[in-house]
């Protein structure tokens, strides 16, 4: 036993050098895999339209073409775009994160006769895929005169589910002994849930806060459906309608493209590990 | 807890607090306060909308809006439609190729989650970019890739003396092509569920199996595996749930004029055009409720089979 023992030992240390280098070699070509549509998509967008329908693609714009960035600003209504959707993505947000910290603290710290009735039903909305929502929807807004217009895509956006969930399950990791104590002292549910749950739920909050931001920022559908003045579009649907265009402007476009997702990109750069947190919380946590 | 000072614990969860019932009278009241706007705006703008929805699955719409009763109608053309049954295949395809993401992720998560692993972060970023960015964004860099003409895709492979198509133009092509960005797209996110994962598997496991000379193909096989299938369901679930309802990509790689869309509409695309461009909300409905039979459907099969191969501990 002591012999085989040795010579797998001894093999493994001749491996040894690959064992390091092969995960490695196998990693980074799946990054360059993953990273040469960004990084055509940076390079395109200094080219000029012709240099853009070269073959082979040229590694390096020449001349750089900066101008496509402002380009950008005069072929679509952009800076209105962007406004749409850095509004919308504040409104979904804020709203969100405060209603679902209210009922997500509801479930989780008070008592009360058919909560599990009703957590029950709020659960079973995940379960329901949201195309179903988007004829009623849009015929809400369209009673309400408000098609065309920012509360059109913000307001079905600021009640989650999902995000109720996320939060009752955060206030359930904290310790219950803070709000009993609060509560013989004399306080009231809600004094406990602004003084005492809410200061404590900041990453729980932070997190929803984020994936909520991404999920606005990225969403497609229902802008589409709910705003078809470009002016009121956000820059999702902005860009995607430039795309059916016949002779499409890649470079400006792509410049457009690139513009509209840094904020996302910075933010999740910045806040990596917290987002990671929150989707590997939520994800098997479900 | 001023008054109490530190009573002395019970064991187990019991809270060491008196008067438990007497605490917690006036719960009701202040609950109802708070899930009122979550419950209302739910209720409003999903709940209630289900239903509207189903009953508009039985419903014809005038072209200049209104709707009549029509009974099973709808569901009577989903049988016969072929702009649907195409759209359930392409859908089908799609999702199929977009399975691809949930091994390949769990490769580079058991890649990544070794001990002094380096370069981790760095990694882990640049796989999971796709995740967070703008889905325009995407599309126009694929689109580019793909062109027939001066995309980088043909031009790699005239180099080894292959002439490529107009993958996106090309009916016989579209789908799989846009299927293969979502599996781009989708290997970072499922990356992140496979490392959370395999960190409650103990390192002891691993270096017992060591020890009794397991190699780490052995070790993968006979450790991660089992212990990592909760995680494996999951992803597998969610990666299905989500390719179902695939639209955007589609929508934006394939466009309206593209000779390719027939073949390469998905289910949602098809609901898309059916109640916003050619008004028919009925009909649109009921696909949409078929849809949703396909999610319950698919997912409850899996839950079923998931008792042969998912270990719970």
């Amino acid at each position: 036993m002591s012999e085989t023992a040795a010579a797998s030992r001894k093999s493994r240390r001749q491996g040894g050098a690959w064992r390091k280098v092969l995960p490695h070699l196998v990693l980074s070509l799946g990054a360059v895999f993953m990273v040469v549509p960004f990084l055509l998509e940076l390079v395109t967008s200094v080219k000029t339209f012709a240099e853009s329908t070269h073959t082979p693609p040229s590694l390096i714009p020449h001349p750089f073409e900066w101008g496509n960035y402002a380009a950008v600003f005069d072929s679509l209504p952009f800076s209105h775009q962007l406004a749409n959707t850095i509004l919308m993505t504040a409104g979904r947000t804020a709203g969100q994160v405060l209603f679902c910290s209210m009922a997500g603290y509801a479930f989780a710290c008070l008592r009360f006769r058919g909560s599990g009735l009703l957590f029950g039903l709020f659960l079973s909305v995940l379960m329901v895929p949201s195309q179903l929502f988007l004829i009623p929807n849009y015929q809400i807004m369209q009673w309400l005169g408000l098609l065309n217009s920012l509360p059109a895509l913000v307001l079905p956006g600021m009640f989650s589910a999902f995000g109720t969930f996320l939060m009752r399950q955060f206030f359930l990791q904290l310790p219950t002994e803070l709000g009993e104590a609060a509560r013989i002292d004399g306080a009231n549910p809600f004094q406990i849930y602004w003084r005492i749950m809410l200061p404590l739920s900041g990453p729980g909050m932070l997190a929803l806060a984020i994936l909520t931001a991404i999920w606005s920022w990225n969403d497609l559908l229902w802008p589409l459906v709910v705003n078809t003045d470009p002016e009121k579009m956000p820059v999702s649907a902005g860009l995607a309608a430039l795309q059916g265009e016949h002779l499409t402007n890649y470079p400006v476009l792509m410049a457009g493209a690139l513009l509209a997702s840094l904020p996302m990109i910075a933010l999740f750069v910045f806040f990596q590990r917290r987002i990671l947190e929150g989707i590997a919380f939520t994800g098997l946590k479900g | 807890m001023k008054r109490m000072g530190h009573p002395p614990r019970a064991p187990g969860k019991v809270s060491p607090y008196p008067r438990q019932s007497t605490l917690h009278r006036k719960d009701a009241r202040w609950a109802l306060l708070f899930v009122a706007p979550t419950a209302l705006g739910l209720a409003v703008f999903c709940i209630w909308p289900t239903f509207q929805t189903f009953y508009y699955s039985f419903t014809t719409w005038g072209p200049f809006g209104g709707h009549d009763w029509s009974g099973l109608d709808n569901y009577r053309e989903l049988f016969t439609d072929p702009e649907l049954r195409n759209s359930l295949i392409s859908t089908a395809i799609f999702t199929i190729v977009t399975l691809l993401s949930v091994p390949i992720g769990m490769v580079v998560a058991v890649l990544l989650n070794r001990p002094g692993m380096r370069g981790l972060g760095l990694y882990r970023t640049i796989y999971f970019l796709p995740t967070v960015t703008l889905p325009a964004s995407i599309a126009i860099m694929w689109k580019m890739l793909y062109n027939g003409d001066y995309g980088a895709i043909n031009w790699a492979l005239g180099l080894i003396h292959i002439h490529g198509t107009s993958w996106l133009a090309n009916p016989d092509t579209a789908i799989y092509a846009v299927a293969v960005v979502s599996v781009w797209g989708s290997i970072g996110y499922n990356m992140v569920l496979f490392i959370a994962g395999m960190q409650v598997i103990p390192r002891t496991l691993y270096e017992a199996a060591e020890l009794d000379g397991a190699g780490r193909v052995a070790q993968f096989r006979h450790i991660t595996i089992p212990l990592l299938s909760p995680t494996i369901f999951f992803v597998t679930v969610i990666t299905i749930i989500g390719a179902l309802q695939a639209f955007d990509l589609v929508y934006m790689m394939i466009g309206k004029s593209n000779p390719a869309l027939a073949k390469s509409e998905t289910v949602v695309f098809l609901f898309f055009h059916k109640a916003f461009l050619d008004s028919q909300g009925g009909y649109a409905a009921a696909i949409a409720f078929l849809l949703l039979t396909i999610i319950l459907v698919f997912t409850s099969i899996q839950f079923r089979m998931q008792k042969r191969w998912v270990h719970y501990e």
